[in-house]
C-alpha cells in the first residue's frame, strides 16, 4: 500500500470498451474518467445498457479479452490494470479487489457448502489450511449478521434466504479486507427491507475497514442512501458527475432530471402525471450523433445550430462537478426550474 | 369503503398449496398458506394498491382473483355474482371483464405471434367481431397504448421492454374490461420507462373507467397509482385505507416499518422519517407464527400478539375505512405529509 495524498486510490482515465461482435462493433463504454478515494463511495447511476457494469468487469479484468478492444487507463494504487497479465490479476481480484453481483443464487455454487466457499478465495490468497479458512468463514458470517454462524458455515445456499445469500456473498467478498469493492446493484433483487439492512452493513464495513466501494444502481434513493459522490452514465458515456448533494439538489443534466421526475416519491404530488424520458435507450451499436441523449432530450432544440445532433458535448469537470451538456449554465438553471415546477403543483 | 355495491367483493379469501412428501406413498405433509382471509373490495373505477414483500401472497391474490388458481377456501364475488368456484362455462362472460397484465414482457408474449394475432387474441377466444374487423380495432388498441399502429405485423422482439409491456396492455383492453389485475406491471422495467407506462395505466383508469388491482412492491408507485391501498404481511392484510390515511397516518408497526425502509432521492442531512430497521427475514409460510404474523420481527410484541391474531378493525384514533390489524396500533402523529420545500425538485 503505496498511495500517496496526490493520487487517488482507484484511477480511471479515458476508458474506452468495445466489443465486436456478428452486427458491428458495440461502444459499451466511450471515454470515461473518475477517481475514487479510500473509504469513500462512489454511486454510478444509469438504465439498463448504459455501460455501468461494462465498467467495472473490465476494472477487475473479468471482461473477454479476446473480443474486446480496450483503451485508456485504469491505476488500482498506481499500478495499471489494463495491461496486468492475468496471474496478477488473479492475485489482486478476491484480495485487493472484489465485487458482489446482483443475483446471489446464481453467484453461489449450488454444490459446496457456503463456507467452503467463502473459505476458499481466503485460502488461495493466504496459504490457510482448511482449518483457519473455516474458522475465518465463521467469523465473516458473524460479522455480516448471519445469525448461528458455526451452525450456517455448513449449510448450502439453497438452504439460505435472498437476504442471506447476499450476506454471504458481501463475506465472501469481503474475506481477504479488499481495498476496492465493487457492488453491482446488490439490493435491486431484494425487498426494501432487507435492502435497507445490507445497505447499513456496508456502510458499517466501509467505517471499519475504510473500503472505496463503486456502488451500481438504477435506482436514486438507493444513491442518496449510501454514495458521496455520483457518476450518472447514459450510452456509455458519463453525462454527469458531482457530489451526492450537487447531483441531487441542482441536477445539471436533462437526464438527470428526467431520471428524477420519473420517479414517484413516498410524498410528492399525486395528482400530477410523472414526466418520464420519451423513447428508449440508444443502441449501443449505432449510438445518436453528437450527444447520445438528444434523441430523447426537450431541451435539444434550445441549443442554436443543432449542436446537439452533430457535435459531442464534452465533459468539463471543475472541483469534481461536471454535465456534459450544451445548453448553457443560465439555461439550465431556468429550465430546470420550469421543469420542477411543473412537476410540484 | 360506504359503497354498497362494490364491483368485486373478497371476503375470507384463502389459498394454501399443499406439500407432498413422505414414502412410500406421497401425502400431505403441510400446506403453504399462502393467501389466508383476505377481504376486501374494489369500486367500479377504483384501483386498489396491494403492497408487500416477496412471499407475501400478493400474486397469488391476483391469479386467484383472475381464477388462474382455485381458492381454497372464502368467496370471490364480482358484480354480486359469486365466481369462487365458477366453472369455465360460468367464467367465460365474467373473463372477459377482468384482464391481467403481467410482470414480465419478456415470457407473456408468444414470440411466434405477431402483435396483431397477440393483441386480437382474446377477441378471437371470445368470438367477438367489432364493428369494421378485428384489425381494425387492434390498430385503434395499439393507438391508445401509444405504439404505432402500423407495427400491427410485427413479431415482440422486434421492440424494447416498455413496448412489449405496452402490448400486453393493448391485449388485457382488447375486451373492454371492467377490471384490471396488474401484476407489478412496470418493475422489470428502466426508471425512465416505468414512468411512460404508469402514465398510461393511470389516462386508462381515468379516461376508460376501468378499477384496478395493482399489486407492486414499490411504495412510491402504488402511492403514485392507487386511491386506495391494502399493505399484506404473509398472507394476510395488515392494513387497509385510502391514500392520504395510509401514508399520512400508517398505523400498523410492518407499514411504518416498510415506508421508512424506503430510499429517497433527496439530499437531506435529516432523513425525513424516523428509519426502523426490521430484524431477519419474513417466516415461511409453511409454518407461520401463532397469533400475530408479524410478532416475530415487531419491536412491540407482547405475549398477547402470540397467542391472539389482531382482527382487521377501524381503530381509534382511524379515519372511515381505514382498518388495521394489530393490537398495539402506532399513534396518530402525522408522518410530514408534503416536504417540498426540501426536495431536491424544489432547492435550485
Amino acid at each position: 500500500m503505496t498511495s500517496t495524498d496526490q493520487q487517488p486510490f482507484l484511477s480511471v482515465r479515458d476508458l474506452k470498451v468495445h466489443f465486436s461482435t456478428e452486427d458491428g462493433v458495440v461502444k459499451a463504454v466511450d471515454g470515461l474518467t473518475f477517481d475514487l478515494a479510500k473509504g469513500k463511495t462512489l454511486g454510478i447511476v444509469g438504465e439498463s445498457g448504459s455501460g455501468k457494469s461494462v465498467t467495472n468487469l473490465t476494472i477487475l479484468g473479468l471482461h473477454d479479452r479476446e473480443r474486446t478492444a480496450i483503451d485508456g487507463e485504469i491505476l488500482l494504487d498506481g499500478k495499471e490494470l489494463l495491461t496486468a497479465s492475468e496471474r496478477e490479476l488473479e492475485r489482486l481480484r478476491g484480495n485487493k479487489m472484489s465485487m458482489i453481483f446482483q443475483d446471489a443464487l446464481a453467484s453461489l455454487s449450488p454444490y459446496h457448502t457456503i463456507g467452503r466457499q467463502i473459505g476458499e478465495t481466503y485460502r488461495k490468497h493466504t496459504g490457510a489450511s482448511k482449518k483457519e479458512a473455516r474458522a475465518r468463514a465463521i467469523e465473516m458470517l458473524r460479522r455480516v449478521g448471519i445469525p448461528q454462524p458455526d451452525v450456517r458455515v455448513d449449510d448450502y445456499p439453497h438452504q439460505f434466504s435472498g437476504g442471506m445469500r447476499q450476506r454471504a456473498m458481501i463475506a465472501m467478498a469481503l474475506v481477504c479486507d479488499p481495498e476496492l469493492l465493487i457492488a453491482d446493484e446488490p439490493t435491486t433483487a431484494l425487498d426494501v427491507t432487507v435492502q435497507a439492512q445490507i445497505m447499513d452493513l456496508l456502510k458499517d464495513l466501509q467505517q471499519e475497514f475504510g473500503t472505496a466501494i463503486i456502488f451500481i444502481t438504477h435506482d436514486l434513493g438507493v444513491i442518496a442512501d449510501i454514495a458521496d459522490d455520483v457518476l450518472v452514465m447514459y450510452g456509455g458515456r458519463c453525462v454527469e458527475r458531482g457530489t451526492k448533494k450537487e447531483v441531487l439538489r441542482a441536477p445539471q443534466h436533462p437526464y438527470t432530471w428526467g431520471l428524477l421526475g420519473s420517479m414517484p416519491s413516498l410524498d410528492g404530488p399525486v395528482d400530477v402525471p410523472l414526466s418520464p424520458i420519451p423513447g428508449s435507450p440508444p443502441s449501443l451499436l449505432n449510438p445518436p450523433s453528437g450527444c447520445r441523449f438528444h434523441p430523447r432530450c426537450a431541451f435539444a432544440e434550445k441549443v442554436t445550430d443543432g449542436r446537439c445532433s452533430s457535435e459531442q458535448p464534452l465533459l468539463q469537470v471543475t472541483d469534481g462537478r461536471g454535465a456534459a451538456c450544451h445548453l448553457t449554465a443560465d439555461q439550465r438553471r431556468d429550465f430546470f426550474a420550469d421543469h420542477t415546477a411543473t412537476r410540484s403543483h | 369503503m360506504s359503497n354498497t355495491n362494490p364491483l368485486l367483493d373478497v371476503t375470507g379469501l384463502t389459498k394454501h398449496f399443499p406439500v407432498m412428501g413422505g414414502f412410500p406413498f406421497k401425502r400431505k405433509i403441510g400446506a403453504v398458506q399462502a393467501v389466508d382471509g383476505l377481504d376486501f373490495q374494489v369500486a367500479e373505477g377504483e384501483s386498489l394498491g396491494l403492497v408487500g414483500e416477496s412471499g407475501c401472497g400478493k400474486s397469488t391474490t391476483g391469479r386467484l382473483i383472475t381464477r388462474l388458481l382455485e381458492p381454497t377456501g372464502g368467496s370471490i364475488k364480482y358484480r354480486g355474482q359469486d365466481i369462487t368456484h365458477a366453472d369455465r362455462k360460468q367464467l367465460a362472460p365474467v373473463r372477459s371483464e377482468i384482464q391481467m397484465i403481467f410482470q414480465d414482457p419478456y415470457a407473456s408474449l408468444n414470440p411466434r405471434q405477431t402483435v396483431g394475432k397477440i393483441v386480437s387474441g382474446p377477441m378471437e377466444i371470445n368470438g367477438i367481431n367489432p364493428s369494421g374487423g378485428r384489425e381494425k380495432r387492434v390498430r385503434e388498441l395499439l393507438e391508445i397504448v401509444g405504439l404505432n399502429p402500423e407495427h400491427f405485423n410485427r413479431f415482440p422482439h422486434e421492440f424494447s421492454g416498455g413496448q412489449r409491456q405496452r402490448i400486453g396492455v393493448a391485449r388485457a383492453l382488447a375486451l373492454e374490461p371492467k377490471l384490471i389485475v396488474a401484476d407489478e406491471p412496470v418493475s422489470a422495467l428502466d426508471v425512465s420507462i416505468q414512468a411512460q407506462v404508469v402514465n398510461l395505466l393511470q389516462e386508462l383508469q381515468r379516461d376508460l373507467g376501468i378499477a384496478f388491482l395493482f399489486i407492486a412492491h414499490d411504495l412510491a408507485i402504488v402511492r403514485h397509482f392507487s386511491q386506495r391501498v391494502a399493505v399484506m404481511y404473509l398472507g394476510k392484510i395488515v392494513e387497509i385505507a385510502n391514500r392520504e390515511d395510509l401514508y399520512g397516518n400508517p398505523r400498523h408497526p410492518y407499514t411504518r416499518a416498510l415506508m421508512s425502509a424506503v430510499p429517497e432521492a433527496t439530499a437531506d442531512d435529516v432523513p425525513a422519517r424516523e428509519r426502523i430497521l426490521l430484524k431477519g427475514d419474513v417466516p415461511s409460510p409453511l409454518n407461520p407464527p401463532s397469533g400475530c404474523r408479524f410478532r416475530t420481527r415487531c419491536w412491540k410484541a407482547t405475549e398477547k400478539c402470540a397467542t391472539e391474531a389482531p382482527p382487521l378493525v377501524q381503530v381509534s384514533g382511524s379515519n372511515d375505512g381505514h382498518l388495521t390489524a394489530c393490537h398495539y396500533p402506532e399513534t396518530t402523529e402525522t408522518v410530514p405529509a408534503q416536504r417540498l420545500a426540501e426536495s431536491p425538485e424544489a432547492a435550485v
